[in-house]
């Protein structure tokens, strides 16, 4: 088998060197009547051409987001990566390298995090951020925990603007913690009263810019008043370009900035892996969940990088830990980092304009159409569609004619009678042809 | 003024009704070097036994019990900006939290320095 | 006429003479390389993209308005800084890397090919599911394989990590016990010693109390201990088999029927299935739930710390609890139950959902790829061999280390103590940085907590066995200095890496967690 070296040969001169006389005897410990003599149900070993053959078929049977007219988001979006970003994350020394423990011979990747963890303070408007999290979701999971320890309460408040899955997430885990959650009505149009949800029981109040409909929200005020209360604000995002041209949270006075990364260095991967950021202010970094990379010297006085503040974390807290999370990101908060270091603050708002530039267009060709409205006041690259008819079959009529228009609301939430509502974000990677395809098949179909 | 030990490596010292609690210098040698003290409010009553501070070196983190019940009359916030304080003088400027006591009895069950010392030599 | 002058072909006396420090800090390819900020230029960037045209802004009044403060590199600035800083870091691919309980085998690069598949790596986790049939397929399949290697009833493919797992399975278990009406009762959770910090750590997390099992002379667990703690009280243990001193749990068929017949489930850490594929299956030894790392057992690539995923298998006390979404077979072909309306209409309970999409697809692609690759008969031998490797090591060095647990053999990872440094000045710290300058990645150190000075050595099966022997012959050449007394080699080391011991206290007591410039500069795009 071509990962395995040793030859027949070595094994049994390894065995007696090692004093037993089978391998089964290294077995011996398995209770005789639960040891298997192998897997005869499943099929035995496969040439590299038959495993691509295999899985190369599976593959076809999907459409890539690259081969159609692309107008799916709602919290992963389609984004061109440059070359560069693929192949440097594909580096044997980042590629198989492990957490970095040995800091001495890992201060690649301790670097690099230290560069990810600035990039991305600077990015959301923050002091401090961690190493990153396995995801969006589960970032805003843990901020709300966090929220809890800092404020040693135990109710959070969830915008009916944030991502259904993230309340999801976030309802799963306190319902499980056993503390409170007030998840406020589905909110299209932003104007729901957040700052009335506010009492001094309430630790934090979670709310998303732009929302899942795409809009944006001023946090100012709300900011203001979760502090009269002693409660934090934790602001989510889930399209990190957005920061290139919208006031980031960290200037509308949120205490911890949490969101997902995909959008920068990361393709789609049906969902996963992706990267989560998580942000906050230097005073509550003690209590923030994540490993966290901090610059130190060496025995000789160089610069060097290390993991710190551990005795937060579950290897050496265990029970009291901040999180029980084992692991960050590595490898997406890596291709995040390419990203963000290609681009630079004059690529990344150039980038963002042209975002916001395309949705802009798609938002002026759809106008013509009676069977569409905009529900918008504002948005960066997504926004929300009423339609005349259910968006789901509005959606696979237009799949089938090689269109992705977008994601149904009925998705996201169903049975919120919100049937008709259609999520529609527009990137760079849309062109006006792609765009005359989804105005014309919403015509036909809508 | 006494100086009375506990198994858990914590020292308090007694002056009047008051007792300042810290660790002793056998357990700021086995944490090693102390990078974070949290300390409790001021104000708070704690029973014996009861969490009154945490600890944390690079590798560990530790729970500093309260040796006896009492109110936390002040905090050493000293510690917050230098815990290397902890490592330099435990005994002295390192201290922890000061009590009032609420029931003094309790010392009674704790070691002296003798009996502590002795302890701390069969470990 | 022949050029009579030219350079020397053999090195001079001069070549082999005292080292000398450069000019630039740099030591031919070891490369120093500062900070992005501290080179980059904030109006640079290393990404053409079209100016837009003019055009009616729709932010509503909230356009940011600083300049954000991030240098952009031009590609070939941007290649050399990572090319270089990949080059102060150890890989799989670089040398050996024992790092036990970590499982760093060879990452096979099929595997990445077919996960960069556009059909798998280009498709939206919420485009309609009848134009990604082929990534439900594989999910399907994935699933199948871990539940015939396991011999369990049902697997959720969602966590995104083992730690993710591990609150999945107990999440699992804690909806369970409230199904039943137990909630406010059974809230303890038995926990051995030996455990990785993420078992207790999950557990508080959602609100049970952690009980510990202490763990008995041979490194193992007893039944007797945990009868003694199992009750009406107890909700779970949370075990892991082969446990993290290396031993199979001999007695873990009899600690499955105490944790039931106490009316509690058994969570197996399943962090060492990779010693055990092929050998036995955690649903024939009472295992309740299980999450497997595919980045241990199935080689998906560790990239410096994660992207990891964590599917957890569930016996059919649990199944019906599994979180959303999963994937469902139809006649019409497969199905993605994403509500917890859809849910109860297939007969199930989710305790809710753990993450905003259908988990670590990248990583199920390339884990399926492997599991291919090996089939059956491959991952059976996997398993031997790996097994093999760490028995090899540790017979190697049997005369030399301490083993704590007596000389006996183990499963895919050696466990010493350090008892055998007494008195050398050397700690098992220093004995594991010297082995960097020897060119390899340490193993696991300190860990478990219950062995002291631990060292824990998992070659696992990617080493051949010349690898393993210049390996091991290293380490005795390592373990008779340090005995010697030559304790200069190890408490300065590492001498040769890029950067000596760091200085961690001073990390800690004044973090700086973030670049900031020396003095203010001023953004261009201001």
């Amino acid at each position: 088998m071509r990962y395995l070296p040793l030859s027949n040969i070595e094994r049994a001169d390894m065995l007696a060197r090692i004093g037993v006389a089978s391998i089964d005897d290294l077995f011996a410990d398995i209770p005789a009547d639960k040891r298997r003599a192998g897997l005869a149900d499943l099929p035995t070993r496969k040439t590299e051409m038959e495993v691509e053959r295999l899985l190369g078929r599976m593959a076809a049977r999907n459409t890539a987001a690259s081969a159609a007219p692309f107008f799916v988001g709602a919290g992963a979006y389609k984004h061109h990566v440059p070359a560069t970003v693929d192949h440097l994350i594909q580096r044997s020394e980042f590629l198989t390298s492990y957490t970095p423990y040995q800091p001495e011979i890992a201060q690649g990747t301790l670097q690099y995090l230290f560069e990810f963890q600035t990039q991305v303070a600077a990015l959301t408007g923050m002091e401090v951020a961690n190493a990153s999290m396995y995801d969006g979701s589960t970032a805003c999971g843990e901020a709300v925990l966090m929220a809890h320890r800092v404020t040693r309460r135990r109710k959070a408040v969830l915008s009916g603007g944030l991502h259904p899955h993230y309340a999801e997430v976030v309802r799963t885990l306190s319902r499980m913690a056993e503390d409170e959650v007030v998840t406020l009505a589905p909110d299209v149009s932003a104007t729901e009263d957040l700052l009335a949800a506010v009492d001094r029981e309430t630790s934090c109040v979670v709310v998303q810019t732009p929302d899942v409909f795409g809009n944006l929200r001023d946090l100012s005020a709300l900011a203001e008043k979760c502090h009269a209360e002693g409660a934090l604000l934790v602001a989510v995002f889930t399209e990190a370009l957005s920061l290139g041209l919208v006031t980031p949270p960290g200037h509308m006075g949120a205490d911890i900035v949490v969101g997902e990364g995909q959008s920068i260095g990361n393709g789609l991967n049906f969902g996963g892996p992706y990267v989560g950021l998580f942000a906050t202010r230097q005073k509550y970094v003690r209590q923030m969940p994540g490993r966290l990379c901090g610059q130190t010297v060496d025995a000789d006085g160089n610069r060097g990088f290390v993991l710190t503040l551990s005795t937060r974390e579950q290897h050496i807290r265990r029970d009291k830990a901040t999180s029980n999370i084992c692991t960050n990101s590595g490898l997406c908060s890596l291709a995040w980092t390419i990203h963000m270091s290609l681009l630079g603050s004059a690529g990344l708002s150039r980038l963002a304009r042209l975002n916001h530039v395309n949705a802009v267009k798609l938002h002026e060709a759809l106008e013509s159409l009676p069977e569409v409205e905009v529900l918008n006041a504002s948005y960066f690259n997504e926004f929300t569609l009423r339609l005349k008819t259910p968006a789901a079959a509005v959606v696979e009529a237009l799949a089938a004619r090689g269109i992705m228009a977008g994601v149904p609301v009925s998705r996201l939430l169903p049975g919120a009678g919100l049937d008709d509502l259609l999520l529609v974000a527009s990137t760079e990677i849309n062109t006006d042809e792609d765009r005359a395809a989804l105005v014309a098949g919403l015509k036909e179909h809508a | 003024m006494t100086i009375k030990f506990t198994k858990d490596h914590e020292y308090i010292r007694v002056e009047g009704d008051i007792g300042t609690v810290g660790i002793s210098d056998y357990a700021q040698q086995q944490l090693g070097d102390v990078v974070f003290v949290e300390l409790p409010a001021v104000g708070k009553s704690l029973a014996k036994g009861a969490e009154a501070a945490v600890v944390e070196s690079v590798k560990a983190a530790s729970e500093v019990y309260a040796p006896v019940a009492g109110e936390v009359v002040e905090v050493n916030a000293e510690l917050e900006g230098t815990p290397a304080t902890v490592n330099d003088d435990p005994l002295g400027k390192g201290w922890f939290v000061k009590l009032r006591l609420a029931a003094p009895a309790e010392l009674d069950a704790l070691m002296d320095e003798a009996a502590y010392k002795a302890f701390v030599a069969s470990l | 006429m022949l050029n009579r002058q030219g350079r020397a072909t053999q090195p001079g006396e001069a070549a082999s003479a005292v080292v000398h420090p450069t000019f630039t800090g740099n030591r031919a390819l070891q490369q120093e390389e500062a900070l992005i900020f501290e080179f980059g230029r904030l109006d640079a960037t290393g990404v053409d993209v079209d100016e837009p045209v003019a055009f009616t802004s729709r932010l509503g009044g909230l356009e940011r308005r600083d300049g954000i403060g991030l240098p952009g590199l031009s590609e070939p600035e941007a290649m050399r800084h990572y090319v270089r800083l990949s080059q102060k870091n150890y890989g799989i691919d670089t040398g050996v890397f024992p790092l036990g309980s970590c499982t760093m085998k060879h990452n096979p690069r099929l595997n990445e090919r077919m996960a960069r598949l556009p059909g798998f790596g280009d498709v939206h986790p919420l485009q309609p599911v009848s134009t990604v049939q082929g990534a439900l397929e594989l999910m399907d399949t994935l699933a199948a394989w871990l539940l015939e290697l396991t011999g369990m009833p049902a697997v959720a493919l969602s966590p995104k990590a083992g730690a993710h797992g591990e609150l999945c399975g107990m999440m699992a278990i804690k909806a369970a016990i409230a199904h039943k009406g137990e909630a406010g009762t059974r809230r303890t959770v038995l926990v051995p010693d030996s455990a990785h910090g993420t078992n207790p750590a999950t557990a508080a997390l959602i609100g049970f109390t952690v009980k510990p099992v202490p763990v008995r002379a041979d490194g193992t667990v007893d039944p007797e201990s945990v009868r003694a703690l199992a009750g009406p009280d107890t909700a779970a243990i949370m075990l892991t088999n082969p446990n993290t001193c290396g031993l199979f749990e001999p007695d873990v068929v009899e600690i499955a029927e105490i944790v039931h017949a106490a009316g509690a489930y058994f969570y197996c850490d399943g962090a060492n299935f990779n010693a055990i594929v092929g050998k036995a299956r955690p649903g024939d030894l009472g295992v309740d739930a299980m999450h497997i790392n595919l980045h241990k057992t199935f080689s998906t690539p560790h990239g410096g710390g994660g992207p990891g995923s964590g599917p957890v298998v569930l016996s059919d006390r649990l199944a019906a609890f599994a979180p959303v979404p999963f994937v469902v077979r139809t006649a019409d072909g497969f199905r993605l139950v994403e509500s917890e309306a859809d849910a109860a209409g297939q007969g199930a309970q989710p305790f809710g959902r753990l993450t905003a999409f259908h988990g670590q697809m990248g990583m199920f692609v390339r884990a399926l790829s492997y599991m291919l690759s090996h089939g059956a008969d491959g991952m059976k031998q996997a398993s031997e061999d790996a097994v093999l490797n760490a028995n090899y090591v540790r017979a190697c060095l049997a005369d030399l280390l301490s083993q704590p647990f007596g000389d006996r053999p183990c499963m895919h990872e050696a466990l010493f103590d350090d008892s055998w440094l007494k008195d050398t000045g050397v700690s098992t710290l220093d004995f594991a940085k010297a082995m960097i300058d020897e060119g390899y990645h340490p193993m696991t150190v300190y860990f478990p907590l219950v062995v002291h000075g631990a060292m824990l050595i998992e070659p696992t099966e990617s080493e051949s066995k010349a690898s393993l022997d210049l390996f091991i012959a290293a380490l005795r050449d390592l373990a008779m200095a340090a005995k010697r007394g030559d304790a200069e080699r190890f408490t300065g080391a590492p001498y040769h890496a890029p950067r000596k011991r760091l200085d961690e206290t001073r990390a800690a007591r004044q973090p700086i967690l973030r670049w900031t410039p020396p003095e203010p500069v001023r953004d261009a795009a201001e």
